[in-house]
């Protein structure tokens, strides 16, 4: 919605459209940080706030475990699992990051640029087949 | 009425300055992303899910039960705003928030009509996929801040399915990218309205991208933990997994931001592969001030459009959500990796090779 040449005359501000736009988004960032912290506001003048004076509820501010007393330490391992997929994850998200740009002008590159990222790609797909291969994408 | 009327196509002609304008924007969107949520929980959670499910739904407050959300966000901001004596406080505080920020964060690029737009940023769809990768922060924090064995199980499941999913979802959008030749949204649409094998238009990437639009349904769904992708959240082995120890407001900020994501994901894949605002067969001309996708009337007929087409989507959404049982955590990682990823890689490449020859 930013103004055409003839019409952007009359904002002062001499920054170009590109740098406008992004200090749009990062107003939308602090007017959802606003809005979140307005809602809380709002929300702690409406509900009940006992504190842990007289009222004190002790049973209350237990960790929930399906009704009984919790057990053990909160902060417990996990499996190793997660982590294998979340290193998978980080090659296919750097796959991400060159095939955008190759992506919006590939009719410019042609088929240079269709065998360019075809070996890319195909690199790629190696590595997960090798993941595969290794038996790291079954569960059990 | 017909004052409003006569007064719309001047304020079209208007250009206010830069900080009206923002402000404008600003409240739009803070009106926005709540109605979102409430349009999508009482069609679809609260009235297609009875019906599909063939039970009544809520009958009583309002007229056919329809104000029954509201009712309960009523009941939500009573609540006591309970913090566990074991969690991080601090931390278990924000991540709700992070949450609904990255789901408002989603609204900035989502185009109504080739004007009625936040911003027109021209890395549009990478955008949106960054922003709505921040909620697997939020979600993170939360599991690992309530100090609950289900919370932290569930945090992490939630972290291993999102980043997942995210491969297929990314994947799928390179499919239109490279058809369309560019990330703005707005640019994805016009290149959609005068798409054309030889003669014979084709006015929606769905018809080229099918499959990609299929694996982007799949993946949005797991990206909103929703059935069949619940497993994080899955209410019979977690009891609601990250959300366990929260009330109140912080828990309607995590019900508000799965829907509001709900309805952004849903106008992406609108916008993406039904061609967002754009009408079939009608010409879209970006250099023409007089074309009518440019006219003060399609301020108001765009976003209708576009809404029809996000409301599509969405029962589509919520249909498979209704009807599917859940999947094991196993064969929910096996899906993406053994199945939408490869899926996505060939036609990724298929379409790179059809742009290039034809």
């Amino acid at each position: 919605m930013s103004g055409s040449g003839a019409q952007a005359a009359h904002t002062a501000m001499d920054y170009s459209d590109f740098l406008r736009q992004w200090l749009t988004v990062v107003i939308f960032g602090f007017l959802a940080l606003g809005m979140v912290g307005f809602m809380l506001g709002v929300g702690s003048l409406l509900r009940p706030n006992p504190g842990k004076g007289g009222t004190y509820q002790g049973q209350k501010y237990l960790t929930y475990e399906s009704g009984v007393d919790p057990a053990g330490f909160l902060w417990s391992q996990t499996q190793v699992r997660y982590y294998v997929f979340a290193l998978l994850f980080v090659m296919f998200d750097v796959e991400a990051v060159f095939i955008f740009p190759w992506a919006t002008e590939l009719e410019r590159y042609g088929t240079f640029g269709l065998i360019e990222m075809f070996v890319f790609i195909v690199l790629l797909a190696l590595g997960l087949v090798y993941a595969w291969r290794k038996k790291v994408l079954q569960w059990l | 009425m017909t004052g409003l009327l006569a007064a719309a196509p001047v304020l079209a002609g208007l250009d206010p300055p830069y900080w009206v304008e923002t402000l404008i924007k600003v409240g739009v969107v803070a009106l926005l992303i709540p109605t979102t949520a409430l349009i999508l929980g009482i069609v679809f959670l609260f009235k297609v899910m009875s019906w599909m499910q063939s039970r009544l739904g809520p009958q009583e407050a309002g007229p056919k039960g329809l104000l029954q959300l509201l009712a309960d966000g009523v009941k939500f901001i009573q609540k006591q705003d309970i913090v566990p004596d074991a969690a991080d406080r601090f931390v278990f505080k924000v991540a709700p928030m992070v949450v609904l920020i990255s789901t408002f964060l989603l609204y900035v690029i989502i185009p109504g009509s080739p004007n009625v737009v936040v911003e027109s940023l021209d890395t549009g769809v990478f955008f949106a996929l960054a922003m709505s990768s921040l909620s697997v922060i939020g979600i993170l924090m939360a599991g690992w801040a309530s100090a609950n064995k289900y919370a932290l199980m569930s945090g992490i499941r939630a972290a291993g399915q999102l980043i997942a999913y995210e491969l297929p979802m990314v994947l799928a959008v390179v499919g239109v990218v490279i058809q369309a030749g560019t990330l703005n949204l707005n640019g994805i649409i016009a290149a959609q309205a005068d798409f054309k094998i030889g003669p014979v238009p084709f006015p929606f990437f769905i018809l080229t991208q099918a499959p990609m639009f299929l694996v982007f349904l799949a993946a949005a769904q797991a990206e909103l933990t929703q059935p069949p992708f619940d497993m994080p959240v899955a209410e019979s082995e977690l009891v609601g997994g990250y959300q366990v120890e929260y009330s109140g407001f912080r828990f309607l900020f995590f019900f508000m931001g799965e829907f509001a994501t709900a309805f952004a994901f849903a106008a992406i894949a609108s916008v993406l592969f039904l061609g967002g605002w754009s009408i079939p067969f009608v010409t879209y001309d970006a250099a023409d001030p007089n074309n009518f996708y440019h006219s003060w009337v399609f301020w108001l007929i765009g976003p209708a459009v576009l809404f029809t087409k996000i409301m599509l989507v969405s029962f589509l959404i919520f249909w498979f959500r209704f009807t599917y049982p859940r999947l094991r955590e196993d064969q929910l990682q096996k899906i993406c990796w053994k199945y939408l990823i490869p899926i996505c890689l060939v036609w990724v490449s298929v379409t790179a090779i059809a742009k290039v020859v034809m």
